[in-house]
């Protein structure tokens, strides 16, 4: 563990059993974290991103078929623990997670309130007043005012139940926080605002966060990197300067170019062939039966390879070439 | 097929007349309390103008709630209107008799946002597509069969025979919307209406759907009514845009002059928010206005955007709802700001 490195995740896999065979949705991904770094997943719906997030924070349904590799969080494996131990030392203490469509997520018979302070009481993390308190601090922070705790979640507009979630998530002081498509049921104008409120705790904390989103647009308003997922594999991981000026993998390149741009006249391209299918894939590169640029070696599985500091899971960047 | 230039010179000529006027039109919708009285009444849409011609594609911007919707479904004759008119070819929506909707409803297109909810789940694609034929009697079953296959290979569905026999849960996102827009241009109509047609879409499926529909709307010359909340996407797409805001359009111009000249305080602040893939956004904050879009049950008076507004003029924007003003040729807004007499007092 090299020093400020905060999360190693090493060769993590999540399948799930269904009646159709296995769904491979996270199959063996790796990467690291330093402290308060941002990192992006980039992936469209099937990708696997959202069962990273579930992995993450071991937030499984009932038919888990595999959940194996490693998950270093301040140099601990979390994978090792016991599930009570996981409860009450990682999850929501270290990692805390807003999920998709959080606005949704509010319980609406329980006042805003109540639902912020919850598990700072249930982890007895504070008492009842110390803790209401903090919630009044961290929506302010928001950009809320203090007295929408008493109010109900439908009383709330979308981006006000979406920050009120945030609020849930950062209520603990956790070191991780993954957003899982944090703006994509939100407006223009929301989605600005929101992902205002996530630079400026980024400027005043150590908080680190994984992003997990589709909108390519959006993923740059707060990468410090990059990691494109496809078929449950992380294709490319990069640095976002570099990401969004030259993404190395052809699907990212694809995907880039299908991108409209409200500021730039580009010509637009699209992606052949259908979405792969996570159950039971071929072997041989995921993106290989939609690739422009495919050739023999792509019916081997290729490795992550490194080029000059980022890593991209294509044999197009074999070191011999 | 026409190439996209022919279709373009014969698209939208000034001496066309319009296919479709919408002439000040309100829809409005009463909310019930349980058993008696009226609650209020929301406008949700409030005196919307505008004229579309033959082979023009139009977009209609707007955040959720501005009544965008609600504005497809007025044009489509599944709202009534409270007032003013929806003209077809010279003829009121409004007039119809039952025969007389039905041919609209032949001449007009509907995509729907949601394609796996927009198709019966129990019909094959065949049944689907033919479904419309029989209800207004279009041809013998030979007849039928042939066009099912010659709109089929239009949006692309191909191999053909592989599809027709599917159901729509066998078909991916992309396919189910294929089979949407199919269903829409069996009737061969002059007029597509698209509500939010790829917001359910991964992004490298929605610009082949983008590009199909801009195909078909360019080859057979049909009004295309886009309603979408995505402005990105509009510039590839769409001859004009029209932005609403709390029931009205707030501003209508040619796309280019929209996007790189707006004038409405609004279209600007919704222009400015809108990120492209850039690193650099990673390090500003953006200008966005405070507070939230108003409630259409009790939207605030005269114009809709002072409450919010950074050109806010006390006095005159929160007393009086300004006029649309055209500082440019096929360019209006509704901004008090651009009212010459006004600017010209000191």
């Amino acid at each position: 563990m090299t020093a400020g490195t905060l999360l190693t995740v090493d060769n993590l896999r999540l399948h799930f059993g269904t009646t159709k065979g296995t769904v491979r949705a996270v199959d063996g991904v790796s990467f690291a974290m330093a402290r308060s770094e941002a990192l992006v997943v980039l992936g469209e719906s099937g990708s696997g991103k959202s069962s990273l997030a579930r992995a993450l924070l071991r937030l499984l349904p009932r038919n888990v078929k595999a959940y194996s590799g490693k998950i270093a969080l301040d140099g601990v494996d979390t994978m090792k623990m016991d599930d009570e131990r996981f409860r009450r030392e990682v999850r929501w203490v270290k990692i805390s997670l807003v999920p998709q469509a959080a606005m949704n997520a509010l319980n609406p018979v329980i006042r805003v309130g109540d639902q912020v302070v919850e598990p700072l009481l249930v982890r007895r993390a504070a008492e009842r007043e110390a803790a209401w308190q903090r919630a009044r601090e961290m929506l302010q922070r928001l950009g809320l005012p203090a007295d929408f705790l008493r109010r109900y979640p439908f009383e709330l507009s979308g981006g006000m139940r979406q920050r009120a979630a945030l609020a849930m998530a950062l209520i603990t002081r956790p070191e991780l926080v993954v957003l899982d498509e944090p703006t994509s049921a939100l407006d223009v104008l929301t989605q600005a605002n929101i992902m205002n409120v996530l630079k400026q705790i980024r400027r005043e904390s150590t908080t680190t966060f994984i992003l997990i989103t589709h909108d390519v647009a959006t993923s740059s308003e707060l990468a410090d990197r990059v990691g494109v997922m496809y078929a449950g594999q992380i294709v490319e991981l990069a640095d976002a300067a570099r990401f969004f000026r030259e993404p190395l993998h052809p699907y990212s390149q694809k995907l880039m170019a299908s991108v409209p741009r409200l500021r730039a006249r580009q010509k637009l391209e699209f992606i052949r062939g259908e979405p792969p299918s996570l159950i039971d894939p071929a072997p041989g590169c995921r993106f290989a039966p939609r690739c422009p640029l495919r050739f023999e070696r792509c019916d081997e599985d290729p490795p992550l390879f490194e080029h000059g500091g980022r890593h991209v899971r294509c044999w197009l960047y074999e070191k011999e070439r | 097929m026409r190439t996209s230039n022919e279709a373009q010179s014969r698209a939208a000529s000034a001496k066309d007349p319009p296919l479709l006027s919408v002439r000040n039109l309100s829809t409005e919708f009463e909310l019930r309390r349980w058993v008696f009285g009226r609650a209020g009444l929301v406008r949700a849409v409030d005196g919307v103008s505008f004229e579309l011609r033959r082979g023009e594609a139009v977009a209609v911007v707007g955040e959720s709630g501005c009544g965008k919707s609600s504005l497809a479904k007025t044009i489509l004759g599944l709202y009534r209107p409270a007032s003013g008119e929806v003209v077809f070819e010279g003829k009121n929506v409004a007039s119809f008799g039952r025969r007389e909707m039905r041919w609209y409803r032949a001449q007009v297109g509907y995509v729907q946002q949601d394609p796996y909810g927009a198709l019966p789940p129990f019909m094959t694609v065949r049944r689907i597509l033919e479904e419309p034929l029989i209800v207004n009697r279009a041809g013998n079953k030979r007849e039928r069969e042939r066009r099912i296959h010659e709109v089929l290979e239009e949006v692309r569905l191909t191999p053909v025979a592989d599809i027709l026999p599917k159901f729509p849960h066998m078909l991916s996102g992309g396919q189910q919307q294929r089979v949407v827009i199919a269903r829409a241009m069996i009737l061969r109509p002059k007029l597509l209406v698209a509500d939010e047609p790829v917001s359910m879409l991964d992004a490298s499926v929605r610009v082949q759907i983008l590009e199909l529909m801009r195909g078909l709307q360019q080859a057979h010359r049909l009004g295309l009514v886009y309603i979408t909340h995505d402005l990105s996407s509009v510039r590839h797409f769409c001859e004009r845009i029209f932005v609403m805001y709390a029931g009205k359009l707030i501003e209508k111009a040619k796309v280019d002059e929209l996007i790189d000249g707006p004038l409405h305080p609004y279209t600007r602040a919704l222009l400015a928010a809108i990120p492209d893939p850039d690193p650099a956004n990673a390090s500003i904050l953006k200008p966005v206005p405070p507070g939230e879009p108003p409630s259409l049950l009790a939207p605030p008076p005269a114009c809709r955007f002072h409450p919010r507004c950074p050109e806010f003029m006390k006095d005159l924007c929160d007393v009086k709802a300004p006029a649309d003003f055209a500082p440019e040729p096929d360019h209006s807004v509704l901004c008090w700001l651009y009212d010459e007499g006004l600017r010209r007092a000191p």
